[in-house]
């Protein structure tokens, strides 16, 4: 295969765009497909400081590498999840990459600092496992954002992640959530501004992206995740791209233009001004957010081990 | 070839030489979620693979 650009050897085939890259227009390639995104959905605004949601794998080090490369000002954030050794291996991953690049990057970790992890979260608050994580994750990000007086959080959601949501949530013709799916959340009171800079690149892309540019990345699976909706969704879509390329850009790109416009106020409204957390001072529909009573409940539960939650989950699906 | 998998890790012996797509086929692993390494290079699907080289298969699928 030959380059679609200067006829040298691929290093990728990419079917959608009926179109193979060597490495340097691969890389051009991606580029492009990140500022268009910015640009189209109006995402950040040149020399804005960002912070960028870093896990230590594919996407969210892709994501800090592009938005470096493209001249903002894009700052780390990782969070120790306690996930036993993913979590310890994932953060050498963040740090390696941050300290041979120079770049900032600070490190939370739930169990130091809120005494908690999640798996522990898991059993405590009877919310699976990535609830108990997305939740965590959000309201961190979020604080660290407006506490660091970042002009937008940045998370490495890619194309396949979007498509997979909105795939789910038209199975059950979701219409709230389907309302609120956007590449960008502009800022609200006690909420910063969110952007999903790679909803134009796959996973493929993403990963692809990392082997050309020689970044390690973690890539096992997260031990929490094995299994979950969201996987078998992916999967689905995958035999359907394989069979017809370009289903899934167009599935989710189209939705964005033609969808989500006739959704738009469909959203449900929260009931009742937000009011603030009187734990942490966050915004909240109640007298302590979310975070807080997960805090709250995990932290004066005994410690559970990664290990124990996977023999738990086996043994409730028997 | 050796060929190395993961999630979980895992090695396997493949008779060489065997071009991408075949290989991902035998295997039964979708060209969609994979990318296929050849000695530390990125190589797309019409790539012949030799008998001699180390391939590693990369899943690039992940749940969060």
């Amino acid at each position: 295969m030959k380059c679609r650009v200067c006829r040298g050897p691929a290093v990728i085939d990419l079917p959608r765009h009926n179109a193979n890259f060597c490495s340097d227009h691969f890389l051009q390639f991606c580029r492009r497909q990140v500022e268009r995104a910015i640009s189209d959905f109006d995402m950040f605004a040149p020399g804005d400081r960002v912070l960028v949601a870093v896990s230590g794998g594919k996407d969210s080090l892709a994501l800090w590498d592009l938005l470096i490369q493209l001249g903002y000002q894009a700052d780390g954030l990782y969070i120790g999840l306690g996930i036993g050794d993913y979590s310890d291996e994932s953060c050498g991953y963040a740090q390696r990459f941050a300290d041979e690049r120079n770049l900032q990057l600070r490190v939370v970790s739930l169990r130091d600092e809120y005494g908690f992890d999640v798996p522990t979260a898991s059993v405590a608050s009877r919310r699976v496992p990535c609830s108990a994580c997305g939740l965590t994750k959000r309201h961190l990000f979020d604080a660290a954002a407006l506490e660091g007086g970042y002009d937008a959080v940045a998370t490495g959601h890619n194309l396949d992640d979007e498509a997979a949501v909105l795939f789910g949530n038209t199975l059950r013709w979701e219409i709230d959530y389907l309302a609120r799916q956007s590449p960008v959340l502009p800022a609200r009171s006690g909420f910063p501004k969110k952007a999903k800079p790679l909803v134009r690149l796959s996973e493929r892309e993403t990963a692809a992206w990392c082997v050309v540019r020689n970044i390690d990345y973690l890539v096992e699976e997260c031990p929490m995740a094995a299994g979950n909706r969201h996987l078998g969704y992916k999967e689905a879509l995958n035999r359907i791209e394989e069979r017809s390329p370009g289903t899934k850009a167009s599935f989710y790109l189209n939705f964005l233009e033609h969808m989500a416009p006739l959704l738009a106020g469909q959203a449900k409204q929260e009931s009742g001004a937000l009011s603030v957390c009187s734990s942490c001072g966050s915004p909240t529909t109640g007298e302590v957010c979310a975070f807080c009573r997960l805090v709250s409940v995990s932290a004066a539960h005994e410690a559970v081990p990664v290990e124990l939650l996977g023999r738990r989950s086996r043994g409730g699906a028997r | 070839m050796r060929v190395l998998l993961r999630n979980p890790r895992r090695e396997v012996e493949v008779a060489g030489p065997l071009q991408v797509t075949s290989l991902l086929d035998r295997l039964e692993l979708q060209r969609e979620s994979h990318l296929v390494i050849c000695d530390g290079t990125l190589v797309p699907v019409d790539s012949q693979l030799p008998d001699d080289c180390v391939v590693e298969i990369r899943p690039v699928i992940s749940g969060g």
